[in-house]
């Protein structure tokens, strides 16, 4: 059962159509993620699924029920969802424990204790009943803006941009916590986020908004390996589009030689396509036949990420183990290895105002 | 919007006299004025500008420096105690140094002892002149000065100052080169703040027999029952005033250079002859601007001791207070509902209201007096007019002879106040907050009731406290539109001084004074508080995951 169903929702601010067409699912226990570049639409988006701003086309129903269309809006309070705010929202005269218990004034008072006691036990901050709001870290202000809003067992949450103050060490630790935690008291949540990686870490589904429109709404997984649009395979993960042409049915003619693939198959012979080429999507094999320059070497850690050139002067990326350092200008040999093809019609529709910008490279580091 | 027009209403009069002074033909009172008055009232006003705006800026500047960047004796104390002459009302601290400095004051008395001169025997400086106003109001608007220029030294960036000590700079060299060059915006906003209460003085220049635009206007208009004339020079000094308040916006937006930083500089620390004429230079203002008028009124109070037994004394002190509080109610009342409605509905004539009504605490009480007066004079006429024709029936002044107008001026003037403080305290509340309360569950009027109004309780009392305390001590506009024998302690203080009776002006100053104090006391602790937040940041260092 979907406990969150978004039904063609248009979403208007002012003039502008901030939300266009909107179709999305939740199922319960799930947690859903809302990529996208800022100004997507994606807060507005989820502000309309809290409840503050009303439809222009479309409904919204919650556990079944149809909480907001063009001729009704639920108020907020009255939708049993909870929401983290990205600064937190805190209330700065009340106490932690006070904080939290905000949203239990239903309860009574011992059950009430003993649910903010066990809250600040989940989010590892127990003891802190009496500190203010301005006597805690950031990441101390987000944990308990989070109990906060599970404190009344909301049957969603919602978390808008929840990590973002915070520096990224930490903003990881606290994504998988916050997983947990979720999945400990089984809440359904759906958050919004400009990182791939935070929404990678978090979520069940996973989508990508562009210009108010979502763009594709699947696991994170499939995200990343079939991006059922270009907008989608340029901004997650690093990879470049090559283009190529469908000489037969399956194979195809490309920078990287003949690549034959079954995604390829519904493709006539002759159609130019563009296609995914992920860092993973080529190995280095000395044994190769197709050979490449080194033009870029980024330290990743475990692994180097170096940009390559290929003989026909285009660009790719690949992973290599940082054991082993490659110098630039070097020249190595490259095999294609697609567990996945990812194809594009080269006439593919595009949305309107996005130029053909380059792919993100590794920032160059000479060797 | 309606809110701004009637709020509007005293300034557009006046405006809409300097309108005419500029268009019309009609220049013949104003030709008259030109010919008389008006070349002293601007030479006495400008000369006034200049030696206050010098006074305040040696006083108010040296001191700021000297307590934030130097360590000396005492200065801990003088931080907040340089403050304590802002609960000073100007023309108290003139009838004090007139009593201690006048032919029969102690000082001159004592001389007269020592030396066996008399009458004419020898020369005493003059206080009641236009150099001892200069004098008196320095020493009470230095604060403005000092309390800003004294947050962009702390807000200076400690690498521009370290850096200045790296490369040699002696604590002399870097208050030159450096602080005093990166502050200046800040000095500029703080003396154009003290000259806009200079133009707005009226009880210190009346005494001391400067002739000034606020006195010219009051005699003009009382004196010569010449209310037309009264605009006219109303209109001159609010032209002026505007000039002023052009500045001050004008600093205000140049101040973008000063950069903010966590940490503060190293203070110097002053050894020996150096360190007590640091503490020298900051206890002569406090001295002169606090401790010896506080004292002079303690003393008079005490000798007419039994003033404070009389009830027509209290009855005195309840009217300033009743006043003042109504006024202060009304204020904040209207700063609520103008915030608010900037706050839900930022549309443009709103915020376009709540900046206008901002502007009412530059202009001088005694011109709002003649706007306020002029269009309800004129309403109770025409009431009066029709109640005759209809009802055959006066019903009397029924806004400009009374509380009613009163109230209205001090609205106008006081508004800025409360509207500053109770939309700083909203600004706290972030939209955010209002959407988490509602939705955990709370309707919109208990958002209100647990959230804001917790939230901004402090606010508001601050408010009342600030609006209430000005509205005491404001003399020039409750002189003009008190209703007939309607006496507050300001009005009596001024009244006492007038018939020479000094001594008997001690108590009603003395109650002012005291009153004053808190809000002195309440600003002092916000600026120790804010400077304390600085200094907790930088000891607990960045958040380690």
């Amino acid at each position: 059962m979907a406990l969150l169903h978004l039904d063609h929702v248009h979403v208007q601010l002012g003039q502008h159509n901030v939300v266009k067409d909107v179709n999305l699912s939740l199922q319960a226990g799930d947690i859903g993620c809302l990529l996208g570049p800022s100004g997507c639409g994606k807060t507005t988006l989820l502000r309309a699924i809290a409840g503050f701003q009303t439809l222009t086309q479309g409904s919204i129903s919650i556990a079944d029920r149809i909480v907001s269309n063009p001729k009704t809006r639920l108020a907020p309070e009255r939708r049993g969802v909870g929401m983290v705010f990205q600064d937190f929202a805190l209330f700065p005269h009340l106490n932690v424990a006070d904080n939290i218990a905000f949203g239990l004034r239903k309860l009574a008072a011992p059950e009430r204790e003993a649910r903010v006691n066990e809250l600040l036990e989940h989010i590892g901050l127990p003891g802190y009943q009496h500190r203010f709001p301005h006597e805690l870290s950031g990441g101390q202000q987000q944990r308990v803006a989070l109990a906060r809003a599970l404190a009344p067992k909301p049957a969603l949450l919602l978390l808008d941009e929840p990590f973002s103050s915070l520096d990224a060490e930490l903003r990881e630790k606290l994504a998988l916590e916050v997983r947990q935690l979720l999945k400990k008291e089984n809440i359904t949540a759906l958050l919004v986020t400009h990182d791939q990686q935070e929404a990678f870490a978090m979520a069940d589904k996973a989508g990508m908004m562009y210009q108010g429109e979502l763009l594709q709404w699947e696991t994170p997984y499939q995200l990343y390996h079939q991006p059922s649009h270009q907008l989608v395979a340029d901004f997650i993960g690093h990879g470049v589009l090559l283009s190529g042409i469908v000489n037969a049915p399956g194979s195809l003619a490309s920078p990287l030689g003949m690549l034959q693939h079954q995604s390829l198959q519904h493709y006539p012979a002759g159609t130019p396509v563009s296609f995914l080429v992920r860092p993973d999507d080529v190995v280095i094999d000395p044994n190769s036949k197709l050979q490449a320059t080194i033009t870029s070497r980024g330290f990743r850690g475990a692994h180097n990420l170096y940009g390559v050139g290929l003989p026909d002067g285009t660009e790719i990326l690949t992973l290599s183990p940082s054991h082993e350092q490659l110098s630039v200008g070097s020249k190595i040999g490259l095999r294609p290895e697609f567990d996945h093809l990812v194809v594009f019609a080269a006439d593919h529709c595009e949305l309107p105002g996005n130029q053909a910008s380059p792919l993100p490279l590794p920032e160059a580091q000479s060797a | 919007m309606a809110t701004a027009v009637l709020l509007g209403l005293p300034l557009f009069v006046v405006a809409y006299a300097a309108l005419q002074l500029l268009l019309s033909g009609d220049h013949s009172t104003l030709s008259h004025l030109w010919q008389t008055v008006v070349p002293e009232y601007i030479r006495n006003s400008l000369i006034l500008l200049a030696g206050v705006a010098i006074g305040v800026m040696t006083l108010g500047v040296s001191t700021a420096w000297l307590t934030t960047c130097c360590r000396f004796p005492g200065q801990r104390y003088f931080q907040w105690a340089l403050l304590l002459p802002l609960a000073m009302p100007a023309y108290i601290t003139a009838y004090t140094y007139t009593g201690m400095l006048d032919f029969s004051g102690p000082l001159q008395s004592a001389i007269r002892d020592f030396t066996g001169w008399g009458y004419g025997d020898y020369w005493f400086p003059q206080i009641r002149s236009i150099a001892g106003a200069v004098m008196v109001l320095s020493l009470v608007l230095f604060p403005y000065v000092y309390l800003i220029t004294r947050a962009a030294f702390l807000q200076q960036s400690t690498a521009t100052m370290e850096a200045g000590r790296s490369l040699g700079l002696t604590p002399w060299q870097s208050f030159w080169r450096l602080a005093l060059p990166l502050a200046r915006p800040a000095m500029v906003t703080g003396t154009t703040l003290a000259l806009m209460e200079t133009l707005a003085d009226y009880g210190t220049v009346q005494y001391f027999g400067v002739t000034t635009f606020t006195t010219g206007i009051f005699r003009t208009w009382y004196g010569l029952g010449d209310l037309q004339g009264a605009l006219q020079l109303a209109a001159m000094l609010l032209v002026a005033v505007i000039a002023l308040i052009m500045i001050e916006r004008w600093s205000r937006q140049n101040a973008r250079y000063e950069q903010s930083s966590q940490r503060q500089a190293q203070p110097f620390q002053l050894t020996g002859s150096k360190a007590w004429l640091a503490t020298a230079a900051c206890a002569l203002p406090l001295t002169l601007g606090f401790i010896l008028p506080a004292l002079q009124l303690a003393a008079w109070s005490l000798d007419r001791w039994q003033v404070w037994t009389q009830p027509d004394f209290w009855g005195l002190a309840f009217n300033s207070l009743m006043l003042a509080f109504i006024a202060a109610i009304i204020t904040v009342l209207l700063a609520l509902w103008l915030a608010y409605g900037k706050r839900q509905f930022p549309t443009r004539p709103i915020r376009a209201t709540v900046s206008f009504a901002g502007m009412g605490y530059a202009i001088p009480g005694i011109v709002i007096a003649v706007g306020v007066m002029l269009p309800l004079a004129a309403l109770d006429a025409g009431l009066i007019a029709v109640a005759k024709s209809w009802f055959n029936w006066n019903p009397g002044l029924l806004f400009s002879g009374t509380l009613v107008a009163l109230l209205f001026a001090y609205t106008v003037r006081f508004l800025s106040v409360s509207l500053q403080t109770v939309s700083a305290g909203l600004a706290q509340i972030r939209p955010s907050m209002d959407e988490s309360a509602q939705i955990l569950g709370y309707q919109p009027p208990q958002v209100l009731r647990k959230v804001h109004f917790p939230l901004l309780r402090t606010s508001i009392l601050t408010a009342i406290i600030l609006v209430g305390v000005d509205v005491l001590k404001e003399l020039p506009a409750t002189l003009v539109l008190r209703p007939f024998d309607f006496n507050t302690l300001a009005v009596r203080a001024y009244e006492m001084a007038g018939d020479e009776r000094l001594a008997d002006a001690g108590p009603p100053a003395l109650m002012m004074v005291m009153v004053g104090l808190i809000p002195v006391i309440l600003l002092s602790r916000a600026m120790l508080a804010s400077q304390h937040v600085v200094l907790k940041e930088h000891e607990l260092g960045p958040v380690t995951p």
